[in-house]
């Protein structure tokens, strides 16, 4: 049987493509009521009173402050240092403070217009530039950074910005909760981590874990929007649903999600490189600061990761890399895919191609000199894997892409009198997949099968399917190692009361971590099956139902289970970011090619083809949908996803005023996969937003003899540096 | 409110709404059709999108007292119906990939179905022009195109 | 409960102006697209609703020898893909199919789009420039309007409180002409204009003659750029002096910034698409 390869369609593919899926907003319940947020309103204060205006039927309206808090008051993460509804200090525009719930929506949104909240506004820190307290650090450093730049030929400094990057999943963020007849809480959400939200509203709710239940609704996107935030929700909406004694269902309007949910972390990137003539790097240093917003949220990881993606894919004799997330007083900036890698590597990828002009050499040769190579070393020390060679993808992209032609094709175009200038370019990069260092031995996450009399297993994991193809994917895994048909395995509802904690639905980690588990656990049933119920080896289909038949008419169904650990061995310090910081890496060149418009500024994107290594593709048709929905969020990022902050606050919180890209901006992308069938499947989902900005921006600055250093490259930006200095 | 004669997926309904009632709510919650999804409220997103008398219309946008004596067509409609088109427009989005979180999908149906009835054939071109108003953050378009491609091929 | 609103559909054109005449403070609705947003925003103040969606009287297009008159409620796509319109106003087709994207263009309508008299709405430099004309009714009669003299300020319109606009007629334009429409957003499709130039160009014995040129999303309302055409008129391409012309250009209108541009992008694109103009006229 062989099902890892097989383009097999998505388990809910019926579903969504009839309309069928049950989305959380699709769901109600007898007695429901509708939940809102009130929010601070104000970027930094202290809340002195609120007042509640007349007019709505406040007798009929469910009402809850930070009083109300029955257990703590701390929506709970790495540290617990951001609270559930404000109880006097405001750190953000966006801060929850007061709560409501009624059966009809225009009676609460009237109430919502008729609650003051009465404030001493306090100072609040507006811009990188001027914050001051840093929220979490780290270095990585490697050989003699001033020995190394002293040596080199030629030193080249350059700064790097990203903007706030907003995940606009197309179903808004929505949870429902209801009280049991027991006082148990049940919670459906859109969300990925099933086991964050439980012990959140645990702990706001003051209840032992096991009487919440958190069951995951189809997620219509997430990208990492729906990792941290849902818990925030969810525990809004048990408050409601507690003191109302009714179910309480909130669904965000577009706009409050855009203003109120995380984004991904601005950034600002210094860097001075150290060359030989020949086009050797010999030394690397880097300044990367994250605008971490006012809570410490997800910042540290995003960091690490950041730091550790900083240096490329290049042998780097010498480097240091100084990371820093600032606070300052914007909504939390939390996890986004790629988490920190994308702005680390569109810094590095541009500044790669800054140092090339600079020598006079072509960019892809001084990528050629420096890549990685099987044998070297990274900058954490982690030796690059057997059976992998960065070089080789960079020429297979080059190959694939035509890039020799498409790039002559381009200056010729360009020595005519056209307004539009084209240009080409690549970004060569990596991007390393699970949980950083010991995230995964720490977490020891679960995974398990069941099988039952009829021969069907079901997978019971927390990974939520999200679009990724989470429950595809991990069918085909077990399908594979238990030799049975796709269609008789099925994954279990996300349900905290079914499926075991196999961690969050995150860091490129379903596939690589989650599958390994119930790849080991299928191996187990597998055993267990020869061993106690007769089951042949090898075995067909019609065996395996034999076997599950006669194993469990004697024992009831067959439950196994797998645990992670991490390998033997296996060294991480991270406090110096050395030793393993993955378990693997997927390994990727993508090339662009863009027309830009020098009399508007507007860059159209008019090719562009993806190759990557990311060792077994488990399905080609998913495994393809993450590229390309990767590469299209990459090009908004690059172009036209900009935040417009204000007092704090998103100005442009509207799907009208914030661009993402249509179909008609997005050419169809090729993506190719360069793996050998025997290497082990690594994590894919996070890669394609790594290296999509800087292949753009270096066509874009390719197109025009320019220095975009910032993105989104909006228009503006464009043709300001079209301009002469 | 006002009462209206509408067809909803080819069944004649009599209905009592107020007048500024948004089509959406109207399906959603009135008609239980869910398949419908609202991701913006105004229009921009297209995942509300559904047919009137033929025409695809974003069902945000559209108060329910101008449709009287209208035809109204949702995803669930489309499927029920049993179109063949339809059915291979819904297939190749499966082969494809062309559908990952979903939430977009029914809104893309009910377009491309509709691009699929006034060109039999599309270009890419015109594949991208007539869903430039149902965006899509998952899938990057490109297996959409494919799948739109796919359907409209002839049958072998 | 907030009171309901009140919803009328009116039998017919004359029905639907004496509600106009009778209650002033009611609110005309076409397709939705605007008022519908404004809508959820919660920003739409209307306690009475008039339906103009189904008056039959005010659709259609007439594509007489001389000039082509459009239905007030002719929606974007049925002008985008009416073969006279398509023949004669190629800049108004552009327009018509850069405004939103195909299920708004079902339902937005050229009279809701005038009405509504937004300052960066896509159609009206096409209108300008095509030297539209406007009919505008009421109980107290008809009267034609230069689509010219019809915005008075930022969303504010030469209508009559009681008054509808019922039909837009634009002249047959001269035999050899350029038409240029060029809208610039951020993305290709769906996007608002951050700046957008609309032109015709009659040439005659090589020289330029009765050029109109119209600008969007760069003043308060549409501009029509009479002093930029009255320097180009009588001249040939090649004499132009660019520098002089845009100097003109650029005194015409008056942006600023916003949250979807800067004052010194759409100046300057303004002037850029302007000369895209003069290179569309020189190589027609």
């Amino acid at each position: 049987m062989t099902t890892i390869g097989a383009p097999l369609r998505r388990k809910e593919g019926l579903a969504k493509v009839t309309g069928r899926a049950v989305y959380l907003d699709d769901i109600t319940r007898p007695g429901l009521l509708w939940g809102r947020t009130v929010r601070a309103d104000v970027p930094g204060g202290r809340l002195e009173r609120i007042d509640f205006a007349p007019g709505p039927p406040w007798d009929e309206i469910v009402v809850v402050t930070a009083r109300d808090i029955p257990g703590r008051n701390v929506v709970p993460l790495i540290a617990d240092d951001q609270p559930c509804l404000v109880a006097r200090d405001i750190q953000h525009r966006e801060e929850p403070v007061v709560l409501l719930a009624h059966a009809d929506r225009q009676v609460l949104a009237r109430a919502v217009a008729a609650i003051r909240l009465v404030v001493t506004p306090a100072p609040a820190v507006l811009s990188l530039a001027a914050a001051t307290d840093v929220l979490s650090e780290l270095t990585l450093e490697r050989g003699d950074l001033a020995a190394g730049l002293a040596g080199a030929d030629l030193v080249v400094d350059g700064t790097y910005e990203t903007g706030a990057q907003e995940h606009l999943y197309i179903e808004p963020q929505a949870m429902l909760a209801e009280v049991g007849e027991d006082g148990a809480l049940t919670v459906w959400g859109s969300l990925q981590c099933p086991y964050y939200v439980r012990p959140a509203v645990a702990t706001v709710l003051g209840l032992p874990e096991d009487r919440v239940r958190v069951i995951q609704t189809t997620t219509g996107g997430g990208f990492g929007g729906k990792e941290e935030y849902p818990s925030m929700i969810a525990c809004h909406a048990a408050l409601l649903a507690v003191k109302a004694r009714r179910p309480v269902k909130i669904v965000y309007e577009r706009g409050e999600d855009m203003r109120a949910t995380t984004k991904r972390h601005p950034s600002r990137t210094r860097h001075r490189v150290g060359v030989s003539r020949d086009g050797r790097l010999l030394a690397l240093e880097t300044e990367f600061v994250l605008d971490g917003g006012a809570y410490l949220t997800l910042s540290p990881v995003v960091l690490s990761r950041g730091v550790i993606h900083a240096p490329g894919p290049y042998r780097w004799p010498n480097l240091r890399i100084r990371g820093r997330v600032m606070r300052t007083s914007y909504p939390p900036h939390g996890a986004f895919r790629g988490f920190g890698a994308p702005q680390a590597i569109f810094a590095l990828e541009v500044h790669l191609d800054r140092v090339a002009r600079a020598l006079g050499i072509d960019p892809v040769e001084l990528r050629r000199r420096n890549l990685l190579r099987p044998g070297d070393v990274m900058a954490t020390g982690q030796p690059v894997e057997p059976g992998v060679d960065p070089l080789a993808v960079l020429d297979r992209a080059l190959d694939a892409s035509g890039f020799a032609a498409r790039r002559a094709a381009c200056d010729a175009s360009n020595t005519g009198v056209s307004a539009v200038k084209r240009g080409v370019g690549l970004a060569t990069f990596f991007h390393g997949a699970g949980f950083t260092g010991a995230g995964e031995s720490k977490l020891a996450s679960e995974a398990a099968l069941r099988l039952g009399a009829d021969g069907r297993v079901e997978i019971l994991a927390s990974s939520a399917e999200i679009g990724q193809g989470a429950a595809t994917t991990h069918a085909q895994i077990v399908s594979e190692a238990l030799s049975v048909p796709y269609e008789m395995v099925s994954p279990a509802v996300v349900d905290t009361a079914v499926v075991p904690n196999s961690g969050p639905t995150v860091a490129s980690r379903t596939v690589m971590v989650v599958g390994g588990l119930l790849a080991q656990a299928a191996r187990e049933m597998v055993d267990r099956l020869r061993a106690q119920a007769g089951l042949p080896r090898p075995h067909t289909p019609a065996d395996f139902a034999v076997a599950a038949r006669a194993y469990t008419d004697a024992h009831g169904p067959l439950l196994t289970r797998a645990r992670y650990s991490a390998p033997a061995g296996w060294q991480w310090d991270e406090r110096t970011l050395t030793g393993e910081a993955y378990a693997a890496y997927a390994w990727a060149c993508y090339v662009a090619e863009v027309a830009v418009d020098t009399r508007t500024g507007e860059t159209e994107v008019t090719d562009f083809v993806a190759v990557q290594d990311v060792g077994r593709v488990v399905n080609p048709v998913t495994a393809r949908g993450q590229v390309h929905g990767g590469v299209c969020q990459g090009l908004g990022f690059a172009l036209y996803e900009d935040v417009v902050w204000q007092e704090g606050g998103m100005a442009n919180a509207r799907m009208t005023n914030y661009i993402v890209p249509t179909s008609a901006d997005t050419p169809p992308i090729a993506v190719v996969f360069c793996q050998g069938e025997a290497s082990p499947s690594k994590g894919l989902g996070e890669l394609p937003m790594d290296g999509t900005a800087p292949a753009v921006v270096n066509a874009l600055n390719a197109a025009l003899g320019a220095e975009i250093a910032r993105i989104p490259a909006l228009p503006e930006r464009v043709l300001q540096a079209t301009l002469p200095a | 409110m006002i009462v209206l004669d509408l067809t909803i997926n080819g069944r004649l309904v009599r209905v009592q709404v107020a007048p500024l009632t948004r089509l959406l709510d109207f399906l959603r919650e009135h008609q239980k059709l869910t398949g419908t999804k609202e991701g913006c409220g105004e229009g921009e997103c297209g995942a509300c999108t559904v047919l009137v008398d033929g025409l695809p219309v974003v069902s945000c946008l559209v108060p329910m007292g101008q449709l009287d004596g209208a035809a109204v067509t949702t995803v669930e409609g489309l499927t029920a119906v049993g179109d063949p088109g339809l059915q291979r427009l819904q297939e190749a989005l499966l082969d494809a990939g062309g559908t990952q979180c979903g939430i977009c999908t029914p809104g893309i149906v009910v377009t491309a179905h509709a691009l699929l009835d006034a060109r039999s054939r599309p270009t890419l071109e015109e594949i991208r022009d007539a869903l430039a108003g149902n965006i899509c953050r998952c899938t990057g378009y490109t297996a959409i195109y494919e799948a739109v491609r796919r359907a409209a091929e002839p049958v072998p | 409960m907030t009171s309901p609103v009140r919803w009328t559909r009116p039998q017919s054109l004359r029905h639907a102006l004496q509600v106009m005449a009778a209650e002033p403070s009611v609110v005309p609705i076409a397709g939705g697209t605007d008022l519908m947003v404004l809508l959820a925003l919660g920003d739409l103040r209307a306690g009475h609703l008039l339906d103009l969606w189904p008056l039959g009287e005010l659709r259609g297009i007439d594509a007489a020898p001389d000039q082509t008159v459009i239905g007030a409620l002719t929606t974007y796509r049925e002008l985008a893909t009416h073969p006279a319109v398509v023949e004669r106003h190629p800049a108004l087709v552009q327009a018509a199919r850069l405004s939103g994207a195909w299920a708004i263009q079902n339902r937005g309508t050229l009279g809701g789009n005038l009405a509504n008299a937004s300052p960066a709405a896509d159609s009206p430099p096409a209108l300008l420039a095509y030297g539209a004309r406007l009919e505008l009714v009421s109980v107290r009669g008809s009267r034609w309007v230069d689509y010219a003299d019809f915005h008075l300020g930022y969303k504010r319109t030469a209508r009559a409180g009681d008054e509808l606009i019922a039909r837009i007629a634009l002249a047959q334009p001269p035999g050899p002409a350029t038409h240029f429409y060029r809208k610039v957003g951020t993305r290709k499709a769906q996007a608002i204009s951050k700046v957008c130039l609309a032109g015709l160009a009659p040439l005659s014995d090589g020289r330029l003659g009765d050029v109109r040129l119209a600008l969007g999303a760069v003043a308060p309302t549409v501009v029509l750029a009479r002093q930029t055409a009255a320097y180009l008129n009588g001249r040939r391409v090649p004499e132009i002096d660019r520098v002089a012309a845009r100097a003109i250009l650029e005194a015409e209108i008056a942006p600023i910034d916003d949250l979807r541009s800067s004052a010194w992008y759409r100046r300057r694109v303004a002037g850029n698409l302007f000369e895209q103009f003069l290179d569309a006229i020189q190589h027609r």
